[in-house]
């Protein structure tokens, strides 16, 4: 056993490396930081391809895991909007298709993309990826408990994509899964379609609270050496009140699946009320489906800003690095992303206005989800306000945080229409909501994921993305999303309801049908247009430039290990010890335009760095 | 309790100097292990499980058009010719809340390093837990026995069962984990794996007394959530 641990060294005396000079004088010593409060942690370095690569406890492997398994159920569910988008706008050529399998590719898409693949690619993969880097870590705490969380969203994945090949299909009762039609005869995938779809959610939450315990004890604990929390990049602080949210948020889609398979597996009637079928009263009796909805969304709203805040995070720590501007209003950005935090969990009901509500409750409701606008906005205009006068790169990162700004925005201000009762009611369930949640979680976080790989890639590979697919990829992917999101909006206004397989003979036809085949025709070109970025990965993994250490003259920790790409372990030897925040650019009077955190304050008497 | 001392650092008086401790450098929590900080964030997490699980029921009781079975009847005892509430409920908790005390001992003696008996209170904790679980199954053949299922009760409302059986399932397999770690970590003191801080089967970290700590808050978390399942079903 021993020689699977020979790497760890005997912890150095690292208290002392920060006297500087050696003066001895009695001037307090600029450069101290206090000595380590733990001993160095203990890391498995596996030695075989297996322990290496598969069951692999080196969190930067897990994020790659993580994000190629996501990456992967995300390109299931984009061919799955593509057969959708067929449906709607040439529905003479998806012949194939009934409406049964409409529905199931509606449900199976919408339960992919928001979990299976955001939530486990913002969090799994750039959380296990960033947060041991960025907080000086050598690994996650728990480096066991980290893989078996991937090797259970593994599972969960492979349970999910199962229910494809049972009888019946996947099931297709629309992604909240709404009892009692979820699990009554006549929805497809009603039989092992839901069950499987139960059985993998749980298995997801499993696994995603192994992780997540990691990424916040990771955060909590084991920061290195002057590393406080007010220091950490935003990116960090988005991933971390994510997981809190994850942590509290998760256990309802726990039990509202439990319930829902022992209502299906045991004949038990939690969310089943009396119900008459062919003039028969079925076995059901006594349930509450109101229940399931609230169990529902209190997971349901949370998740939105699952998605969203590490996003808010990765875009403002992006920003501030290719305009070379401190970040602005540090300290309101995080107390913004902790108060949308805490308060995404008195807003879900706004998910119900029509299940029928005494009027005080969505009163209530309406209240706290336009109060969320308020740190909400405060965030995009500290993006602006760094924005400002900054030196802009105009590179391909940079085209994707404007992208990601201007369609938060315009997805935000939807949201404010639909945070409202009387407005929410004659537009809900209109394509205005499909056009709503793309914009502001689904394109907007996506964007954020592209700026982020373009990013972080020198980084774990070496080598520089190709710009100029990129620049290709982006315009595309953002002219194409807003042809195909702008116009759902007048689609809804017009009253086109959202989930319809066919629009038949209704008043609707005249002027959607047009529409609908344009949007359609965007959205395979927009889809069609993410495979640039599998080619680029695939053509720069062989042919990229070489990007070397610290590419783009950041500050943060995670560019500044001995090795790039970070080898297991992170460090090497020593950690590093941080005398700043991430975010000191173009100071005035430094030599460079970027200050690094481990930079020691002796080095940069002369310029005016900010004090944190 | 008084402050954990940590070298070079100095704790700062007041509610500002709570901020600031928390807001330090390297660790929130000073002092405190990786593991156990881990363990109070899940029970926080499991907390939401089962607060879930006991608003349904609420709801589910509270919405039911059925009556609701009087629980000092379901859940009493027919012993020596007479009819005693609650019975069996009351000998099962009090069998837990005792393991708890049992499990609070032997982490004292853990980290006093008295190998010995700290084993057999973990064995102890161990075997009250097991009793529980006998009883737990007792009580369920029982209610099954009479004709109570998931999803029918000859008492009243079906919802009963329903939740009754899910919800103490839920519970007793959380007490069955917590006995299947507790005799692993009987076997573990016994064997003076802690003392030699040898790694382990699974994680290949090195053992330590504070682990038994760490289970400890589990235990008593379970603990603590059967006094709301007890209240909440037997006493409502």
């Amino acid at each position: 056993m021993s020689e699977d641990f020979k790497n760890n060294k005997e912890i150095h005396a690292q208290s002392s490396e920060t006297i500087s000079g050696g003066t001895g004088g009695s001037a307090p010593d600029l450069d101290y930081v206090r000595p380590a409060e733990v001993s160095d942690q203990d890391l498995y370095h596996g030695h075989s391809f297996i322990t290496k690569w598969v069951f692999c406890q080196d969190a930067k492997i897990i994020g790659i895991q993580y994000f190629c398994l996501a990456t992967f159920t995300g390109i299931i569910g984009l061919i799955l909007s593509w057969l959708m988008r067929l449906q709607l706008g040439f529905p003479e050529a998806a012949g194939f298709m009934t409406a049964e399998h409409y529905y199931q590719f509606v449900t199976m898409h919408g339960m992919i993309m928001v979990v299976y693949f955001l939530t486990a690619l913002f969090l799994g993969g750039f959380g296990n990826y960033l947060i041991p880097l960025m907080v000086g870590a050598r690994d996650m705490v728990f480096p066991y408990l980290n893989m078996v969380s991937f090797w259970s969203f593994f599972v969960a994945v492979l349970v999910l994509l199962a229910s494809f090949f049972v009888p019946g299909g996947p099931t297709g009762s629309g992604w909240t899964l709404y009892p009692p039609q979820a699990i009554l005869e006549g929805t497809p995938g009603s039989g092992m379609g839901i069950i499987l779809m139960c059985v993998s959610l749980i298995l997801f939450v499993a696994g995603f609270t192994m992780g997540g315990l990691n990424y916040l004890i990771t955060v909590l604990q084991a920061r290195t050496r002057g590393m406080t929390l007010m220091r950490m990049p935003l990116t960090v602080w988005g991933i971390f009140t994510a997981t809190v949210l994850a942590m509290l948020a998760f256990p309802a889609l726990l039990v509202g699946s439990l319930m829902m398979m022992l209502d299906k597996l045991l004949g038990t009637s939690f969310f089943m009320p009396t119900i008459l079928k062919a003039g028969e009263v079925l076995e059901y009796g006594g349930g509450s489906p109101i229940l399931f909805q609230h169990l529902f969304w209190f997971f349901g709203h949370p998740e939105v800003y699952i998605v969203a805040l590490p996003a808010f995070g990765i875009i403002s720590d992006l920003i501030s690095v290719h305009s070379r501007k401190n970040i602005f209003g540090y300290r309101m950005m995080v107390w913004a992303i902790v108060g949308i935090g805490a308060l995404s969990f008195f807003v879900w009901a706004h998910h119900m206005y029509v299940s029928g509500m005494n009027p005080w409750f969505g009163f209530f409701f309406a209240t706290t989800t336009l109060i969320i606008a308020v740190p909400t906005a405060m965030k995009v205009y500290n993006w602006i306000l760094t924005l400002w006068r900054g030196n802009i790169r105009m590179n391909t990162v940079m085209l994707w945080c404007l992208g990601f700004i201007v369609t938060f925005v315009n997805g935000g201000i939807t949201g404010i229409f639909l945070g409202n009762v009387s407005v929410d009611v004659p537009l809900s369930d209109t394509y205005f909501v499909i056009a709503h949640f793309h914009m502001v979680m689904g394109i907007a976080p996506l964007m954020v994921i592209m700026g982020a790989v373009y990013h972080w890639f020198p980084l774990v590979t070496g080598k520089f993305l190709s710009e100029k697919l990129g620049k290709w990829h982006f315009w595309t992917t953002f002219l194409g999303a807003y042809s195909i999101y702008f116009p759902m909006h007048y689609l809804g206004f017009i009253g086109v309801p959202r989930r319809y397989f066919e629009m038949y003979d209704s008043p609707y036809m005249t002027s959607a049908v047009g529409m609908n085949e344009f949007i359609s025709l965007a959205a395979f070109l927009v889809g069609a247009a993410q495979f640039i970025l599998i080619f680029n990965i695939i053509k720069s993994l062989k042919t990229g430039k070489a990007a070397g250490k610290n590419p783009w003259q950041a500050n943060s920790l995670e560019w500044l290990t001995p090795i790039v790409p970070p080898e297991h372990g992170n460090w090497g030897d020593r950690l590093p010890v941080v005398h700043r925040w991430a975010y000191d650019y173009s100071v005035p009077g430094a030599k460079e335009d970027f200050i690094t955190q481990t930079t020691a304050p002796s080095e940069v008497t002369d310029t005016k760095v900010e004090k944190t | 309790m008084s402050d954990p001392k940590i070298e070079g650092y100095e704790f700062k008086p007041g509610y500002s100097g709570m901020a600031q401790d928390t807001a330090s450098d390297q660790t929130m929590f000073k002092g405190v292990h990786w593991g156990k900080a881990m363990m109070w964030i899940f029970l926080l997490s499991d907390t939401f499980i089962f607060s879930c699980f006991l608003i349904s029921y609420m709801k589910g009781r509270g919405s039911t058009t059925v009556e609701w079975p009087n629980p000092s009847e379901v859940f009493g005892l027919h012993v020596f010719g007479v009819d005693v509430p609650l019975l069996l409920i009351a000998i099962m908790t009090f069998v837990l809340i005792t393991s708890s005390g049992t499990m609070a001992l032997a982490v004292k003696y853990g980290y006093e390093k008295n190998r010995k008996m700290c084993g057999w209170l973990i064995l102890a904790t161990a075997i009250g837990g097991l009793t529980f679980v006998g009883m737990q199954a007792f009580e369920w053949s029982k209610l099954i026995h009479e004709g109570v299922r998931p999803w029918e009760n000859p008492f009243g409302a079906p919802q009963f069962g329903s939740f009754f059986f899910m919800i103490t399932g839920f519970h007793g397999t959380h007490v069955s984990i917590g006995v299947i770690f507790l005799f692993i970590y009987a076997y573990k003191t016994f064997a003076g794996h802690y003392d030699e801080r040898k790694r382990g089967w699974f994680t290949s970290m090195k053992g330590d007394y504070v682990e038994i700590e760490i289970l400890g808050l589990y235990w008593h978390f379970v603990d603590l959530v059967w006094v709301f399942i007890f209240a909440f079903f037997y006493l409502w």
